[in-house]
């Protein structure tokens, strides 16, 4: 048994390989969901804020991005835009653009959730005490609108970490598109190949996932107390 | 009670929220030492004149002076001035990541960068006064309404203020919990901290207050001893304004007075009831029972 499976991990460089798409998968939900965090919050900001232009455009962007499928925008970049424009976008770059824009709309949501659901009297407690409109949201408004924003977050990485899977149909060689092509080439010689294959990548999504929302969970009740 | 040296003068403050004036040329002095009641129907303005008083809201016109400086300046250190003036408000606002203590030394440690032991020396004293200093490491949410509202206070005094403002602390809490509130507050007007205190508990008011103001609709108008004004208010407004305040008996043999006031300020009026069986008492009377310095009963455990 253990024997077939390290014979599909040790054949030619399939490891390697495995590891690179892993690397692939790792490099498009690192950057996009750090984009997206970086410039939700000021999108969410700006969602919240009193300008009715800023609110309604990116409604409207959030919507759009709402009803449009993932494989629909990548496609849509990396074989339509590109082609337009007659730009050439790589395959990562087109992943990660999708994924970020994903992710900025659903951050600037949740942001936009957080920081309106924070009563307007937080802020005059705040001043009324004497403390700056710096100091009142680094010291009032930031704890708590981080509070509420953070299973939102959480929630929001692991579902585009589960998402990148979809870049497949652009040809980029993530995780799961090698994976995929060494079951294919090790399938014929070793029936299990799909098993071992698909079992390992099973496990890394969930060591990469599993301990963020431990973590989430922790802080959560950290705060909670 | 010595009523010192002018604090506060405001002389005509206009203050409009878009086309609507709220506040009509108001003018009001307070002194040293001083309680002043504000009352007035639901709207009238209340918490907008507070509001200014400390540059929550920016106003239209007119002048408000503090400590001989001109608050209407655009140049006003809004920050500093808010350390010399406390307020609190309706629904404690206490930020709720942080314990009683916290809360208490934002405003000395952030603002006023005092020492840490030196804050905490007067944290302990203030939440010892209100009975709060066992509850110091709790959380907001694990403490009553009322002892949110005293560790609100706290927070304000922390600060040391010239002159602390009130807006209706009393009016979110459950009747068996303002008592312990309003003692704290009459405690320290005992005490001769200047203060105006917006409500609508009208025998905490009587009790309490040095000079009573009416205001309707944007205006002051009565400013009257408390005696004389629930005695025998000058205006027709003030005493219809009282009125509400006051139920006629339905069993009363008088069949034409029999029904209950239907105004629509009727249910505003309705914790009066309660606090005007418990404050009845005036203002040396209640300010002499209360024994020690905290509430009469302490807020206990939740
Ligand atoms: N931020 C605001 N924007 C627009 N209008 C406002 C704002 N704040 C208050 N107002 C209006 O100003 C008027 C006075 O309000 P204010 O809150 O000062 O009344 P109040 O006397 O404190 O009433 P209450 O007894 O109900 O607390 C009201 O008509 C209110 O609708
Ligand atoms: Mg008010």
């Amino acid at each position: 048994m253990l024997d077939s499976a390290l014979s599909v991990f040790r054949m030619g460089r399939n490891m390697a390989r495995l590891m690179e798409g892993l690397g692939v998968t790792l490099e498009i939900s690192l950057l996009a969901v750090a984009l997206s965090i970086l410039l939700g919050v000021p999108i969410g900001l700006l969602m919240a804020s009193r300008s009715l232009l800023a609110k309604r455009s990116l409604r409207l962007y959030l919507e759009f991005i709402r009803v449009m499928p993932i494989l629909v925008l990548l496609f849509l970049f990396y074989y339509t835009i590109s082609k337009f424009w007659n730009v050439n976008l790589s395959a990562m770059t087109v992943s990660i653009l999708v994924f970020t824009l994903w992710g900025t709309a659903e951050m600037g949501d949740l942001v936009r959730g957080a920081v309106t659901s924070l009563s307007r009297h937080q802020w005059d407690s705040g001043r009324a005490l004497g403390l700056s409109e710096t100091q009142v949201s680094f010291y009032v408004v930031i704890p708590q609108a981080a509070r509420r924003l953070l299973p939102g977050v959480i929630n929001l990485t692991t579902r585009m970490i589960k998402t990148t899977p979809f870049v497949y149909f652009i040809n980029l060689p993530d995780l799961m598109k090698v994976g995929q092509q060494v079951v294919e080439v090790s399938g014929f010689r070793n029936p299990l190949a799909s098993v071992w294959v698909y079992g390992f990548i099973f496990l890394i999504y969930f060591v990469i996932c599993y301990p963020i929302s431990v973590l989430s969970r922790r802080l959560e009740r950290r705060w909670h107390n | 009670m010595l009523i010192g040296q002018e604090v506060l003068r405001i002389m005509d403050l206009e203050k409009s929220f878009g086309q609507r004036v709220v506040l009509k040329k108001l003018t009001l002095t307070v002194r040293q030492g001083e309680v002043l009641v504000v009352v007035g129907p639901s709207g009238c303005g209340k918490s907008t004149l507070l509001r200014c008083l400390n540059g929550l809201e920016p106003v239209n016109g007119g002048q408000i002076v503090f400590g001989g400086q001109y608050l209407t300046d655009p140049q006003t250190n809004w920050s500093q001035i808010r350390q010399r003036v406390g307020m609190v408000f309706q629904n404690y606002e206490l930020c709720p990541h942080l314990t009683a203590l916290e809360n208490v030394l934002l405003g000395p440690v952030k603002v006023q960068k005092r020492k840490k032991t030196e804050a905490m020396a007067k944290a302990e004293h203030w939440l010892t006064r209100v009975d709060l200093w066992d509850r110091r490491d709790s959380y907001p949410r694990q403490l009553s309404g009322g002892q949110k509202q005293r560790v609100a206070i706290v927070r304000a005094l922390a600060m040391d203020p010239e002159i602390m403002l009130f807006d209706e602390v009393t009016a979110s809490l459950d009747p068996e919990m303002v008592r312990e509130v309003l003692d704290v507050i009459l405690n320290l007007a005992k005490e001769g901290l200047t203060m105006i205190v917006v409500t609508h508990e009208m025998a905490f008011a009587r009790a309490v207050a040095d000079r009573i103001i009416f205001m309707d609709d944007g205006r002051i108008v009565e400013d009257s001893a408390p005696e004389a004004f629930f005695r025998a208010p000058a205006t027709e407004r003030a005493r219809r304004f009282l009125n509400v305040f006051h139920y006629d008996d339905i069993h009363a043999p008088n069949p034409a007075k029999a029904e209950p006031s239907k105004d629509a300020n009727a249910t505003k009026a309705e914790p009066s009831k309660d606090a005007n069986a418990k404050a009845e008492p005036s203002k040396d009377a209640a300010k002499d029972a209360a024994e020690g310095l905290g509430p009469a009963k302490g807020g206990g455990a939740p």
